[in-house]
């Protein structure tokens, strides 16, 4: 595996990244955060670097943004055509003179070293990426879209790659952003967002993750939440055969506020994980975590979150949610919702349920004349709504509805299958 | 409000209750922990090959296994081989009755509370006494004979009823369960086994003081409680220990086993010496506590009142084999100053219709640590199991902390699993509404901590209710936050 040639100063980082990924190895079961989700089982550690891509986006993937906004697009990782950046936006490459003293200041200082991850992987051998900077006071109306791609083939086999893309919002700046992932064939995305919000800054995130059903996809996200700056951010989790979204936040300002609201759909065999570690590290921080999950055939879903409470983080508001509906024999949920608070002026709370669809409520819809099938459509379409009330975003919220009816569709079909 | 942490500190002064050590001369095995010791342990109580064998295979893995580090606990490592495994009050030929036991060890008890005769015959509760390792009076026997329930020390079934022991002895905790349980498997002295048999009721609560009181002496109890079909049986298990200043390591395990229609019900009160307040000291607490519930519509409940020792390592769990078969946790886990409590339980739903029920409540105060630690897991085959779990956390002065780490696993689409955590302070409304009653602040939190705990207080049979409430109150004293 060779990486592409990168000014010095990127690849003393790259090196950073490579030993400590060299050092703590690939994450096991023995790692209480992978404990549900066995990422040597799925063989992509052993898929060969993908080369940069040269070529222009294939034909076979669409590139139309979700919701009109500004398209960056990444084919296997690499960076692929040119963009226009809207007034008070600076968009970069990874590597260029211009993002360096961004790229020093925030690449890597979110996600904790400590833990083992496979962002340090991705530092070590990311290909190319994305700086996007909102100056201070900028307040975007148009949503930036980062759409990453994965294309693999019988000819190239099996493909890796890294994507990474760091956001900076600045004092008072607020913007859109809107993550696809999608792709076709076998290839394993292993993407890192970083995102820095400054005081009072705000970023309204999506993400869908809607990947081929033969790729692996593990994105780590980082967050900081600076005094009185709000991340809000929304995730549909629909593709690949194994799914793991890792989000470490940090609300390191006074009154920041976090929140995230996730909604996943596993069928045939996939296996979906959300893990989170929300860290309150100053007084007054709010977080709010909501994920719904459904689980047909054989799949298997994992919600690990981790609210942890600091000493000096008094006042703290922090509430997760997590619910997961089992609709086959086959399908499992593990759970793991974990406080760990060492302030006493808080307060902090979780739930976590999981079941199948009420069989009242399914009774009443059948009493009025609604044949089962469509019954149960509609309490699963229900049971996620919650979740997309919170996307504010019309077209987005669209697509996840659609993405979402494409998959029960396609559960009910591997049921007929059988 | 301020005052709150001078208050905690206040309380952490106070001079433990029953800190005194009786002196009574303790035939003890050598310092360590060797093939030898086991042989030892088992020769002097005259036990057959088979468990000999038993504890040697267990000593043989203990020394491969390694110290779990999972838990939320920190601590001086242990040295295992600077303690007594083997101590038992040295007597002539073995008491036949309370008038031939040490008087002194029957004062200690006075001290402690525990009048056994009068305690025993006015509360109806029969007290198999541990004074370290060996069962020294048992009361009641012979009116349990009577309904043929069989109550007597771990020794004592071993010599009288080899066959039960022989057939339920470690098979819920294995002798590889866990670095502590096969510890206590091989270095084990003494506990209790009850055997009810098939219908009968237990007309008393069958209930054991534990004390640790020689020094440097480790306890490793060894409880079997076999419910027969149909078959009721409550047991009380209470504790407290003297003060010294050595850490002492206590890792004890506790088998049960409920048949088809059975219920077993056991209640700790746990006292043990939570050292001072600098934390020095105080009672490592390394417990496997199981339940089986191996017959349909069987029914294991677990209650545990938690305040004292300085470590508290304990999962009483419940396997839920037979369909209809419900497991049942309540539980107060209490720590201020240095104490630590890494605490919760496991609920493996096996069975059909399964059942289960998880209360738990924890208070921190001062510098501890209180952690809440469970595992919900429904296989495959328990259709229609069901898990309801609960789990609050208070949090008295701002030097402590409090957490839950629940692991939730489901397999089965018919099944219903929930769990909910919350984790807050006294709120200054309910204290205000409170004092302006005319309570004290202190009494005030008193109040509202048992009001926080009644679910868990109120599972627990009369004779211990009121003691944990006291003690509720007692290890709160002053810690108004």
């Amino acid at each position: 595996m060779s990486a592409a040639p990168t000014p010095a100063w990127l690849d003393a980082l790259r090196r950073d990244a490579r030993a400590r990924a060299d050092a703590t190895g690939l994450p096991t079961r023995r790692d209480e955060a992978w404990k549900y989700t066995d990422f040597a089982l799925s063989g992509a550690a052993a898929y060969p670097l993908a080369a940069r891509w040269q070529d222009a986006v294939p034909a076979s993937l669409a590139t139309r943004p979700v919701a009109g906004g500004v398209p960056l697009v990444l084919v296997n990782g690499t960076v692929v055509g040119d963009w226009g950046a809207p007034d008070g936006v600076t968009i970069g490459r990874l590597d260029s003179p211009d993002a360096r003293s961004l790229v020093e200041a925030h690449l890597g200082a979110v996600i904790p070293a400590a833990r083992k991850s496979l962002a340090a992987l991705n530092g070590g051998l990311f290909t190319d990426g994305l700086v996007l900077r909102i100056t201070a006071g900028t307040r975007l109306e148009r949503p930036i879209e980062v759409l990453s791609l994965g294309a693999s083939d019988a000819a190239s086999g099996p493909l890796s790659f890294h994507p990474r893309l760091l956001v900076v919002v600045e004092e008072g700046g607020f913007a859109t952003l809107v993550e696809s992932h999608r792709g076709t064939g076998a290839y394993f995305s292993n993407s890192v967002v970083e995102v820095a919000l400054a005081e009072g800054a705000g970023l309204d995130h999506y993400k869908i993750q809607d990947e081929s059903l033969e790729g692996v996809h593990v994105a780590t996200l980082g967050v900081s939440v600076a005094a009185r700056a709000v991340y809000r951010g929304a995730l549909l989790q629909a593709g690949s055969r194994l799914a793991r979204h890792e989000v470490h936040a940090s609300l390191c300002g006074r009154d920041a506020v976090f929140e995230l609201d996730g909604a996943y759909l596993g069928v045939e065999n996939q296996h979906l994980d959300n893990t989170t570690f929300v860290t309150h590290a100053a007084p007054g921080g709010q977080s709010r975590q909501l994920f719904k999950g459904v689980l047909d055939n054989q799949a298997q879903g994992v919600f690990q979150g981790t609210v942890l409470v600091e000493r000096a983080a008094q006042k703290t508001n922090a509430h997760q949610l997590s619910k997961a509906l089992l609709l086959s024999a086959g399908a499992g949920m593990s759970g793991k919702p974990e406080l760990e608070i060492y302030a006493d002026d808080v307060k902090c709370g979780h739930g976590c349920t999981v079941g199948d669809i009420d069989e009242t409520a399914l009774f009443y819809l059948r009493s009025r004349g609604i044949a089962e099938a469509d019954a149960r459509q509609l309490l699963i379409e229900a049971f996620l709504a919650d979740v997309l009330e919170h996307v504010s975003l019309d077209p987005v919220r669209e697509t996840f509805t659609a993405v979402v009816s494409e998959r029960l569709r396609r559960a009910r079909l591997g049921k007929e299958d059988r | 409000m301020s005052s709150g942490i001078e208050q905690v500190r206040s309380l952490a002064d106070q001079a433990y209750k029953y800190g005194f050590t009786t002196e009574i001369e303790a035939e003890a095995a050598p310092k360590g922990l060797n093939e030898d010791i086991i042989r030892f342990i088992s020769a002097k109580k005259g036990e057959p090959e088979w468990l000999l064998e038993w504890r040697l295979k267990a000593y043989r893995l203990w020394l491969t296994q390694e110290e779990p580090v999972w838990p939320r606990l920190h601590h001086a490592p242990i040295d295992y081989q600077d303690s007594y495994y083997y101590s038992a009050p040295k007597r002539k030929d073995g008491p036949k009755s309370l008038d031939e036991v040490d008087p002194k060890l029957l004062e200690t008890y006075e001290k402690l509370g525990v009048p056994l005769q009068e305690r025993a015959r006015l509360a109806g509760v029969a007290v198999d006494a541990v004074f370290d390792s060996v069962s020294v009076a048992t009361t009641y026997r012979e009116k349990l004979k009577e309904h043929g329930i069989i109550f007597t020390s771990m020794s004592e079934a071993v010599r009288e009823h080899p066959e039960l022991v022989r057939k339920y002895l470690g098979s819920v905790v294995p002798y590889s369960d866990n670095y502590f349980a096969t510890l206590n498997t091989a270095v084990f002295t003494d506990g209790s086994f009850v055997y009810v048999p098939p219908g009968v009721r237990c007309p008393m609560e069958l209930s054991t003081y534990f004390r640790i009181n020689a020094e440097k002496t480790g306890q490793f109890e060894r409880t079997l409680i076999i419910a027969d079909k149909g078959a009721y049986v409550s047991y009380l298990e209470g504790c407290t220990a003297p003060m010294r200043d050595e850490n002492q390591l206590h890792a004890a395990v506790v088998e049960l086993v409920a048949l088809d229609d059975a219920e077993i019900k056991y209640s700790t009160v746990q006292n043990w010496y939570p050292g001072d307040a600098e934390g020095k000291g105080g009672i490592y607490n390394f417990v496997t506590k199981r339940g089986a519930c191996r017959g349909r519509a069987s029914r294991i409940s677990w209650t545990q009142v938690e305040t004292g020792s300085a470590i508290t390592w304990k999962y009483p769990s419940c396997i839920l084999q037979g369909d209809d078969s419900v497991g049942e946790f309540y539980s107060v886990a209490i720590t201020s100053n240095y104490q630590q409590a890494d605490t919760g339980t496991k609920m493996i739903h096996i069975g059909r219709n399964t059942r289960s029920r998880i209360i738990s409540k924890g208070i921190s105060a001062g510098h501890a640590d209180n952690t809440y630690r469970g595992l919900v897991r429904v296989q495959p085959k328990a259709d229609g199991a069901r898990n309801f779990t609960q789990c609050d956390s208070l949090l008295i002065g701002d030097l402590c902390g409090a957490h839950t780490t629940p692991y939730i696993e489901s397999r089965n689409p018919t099944a219903r699993v929930e769990h909910e955590a919350s984790t807050s302070k006294i709120s200054e409304d309910q204290l205000f509404y409170v004092r302006q009653r005319g309570l004290s602040e202190e009494e005030a939190v008193s109040l509202i901590v048992n009001g926080f705990c009644r679910e868990v207080l109120q599972q627990l049979p009369m004779e211990f209710a009121v003691e944990a409430q006291k003690l509720v109150a007692i290890s709160l004293e002053g810690s108004v936050g």
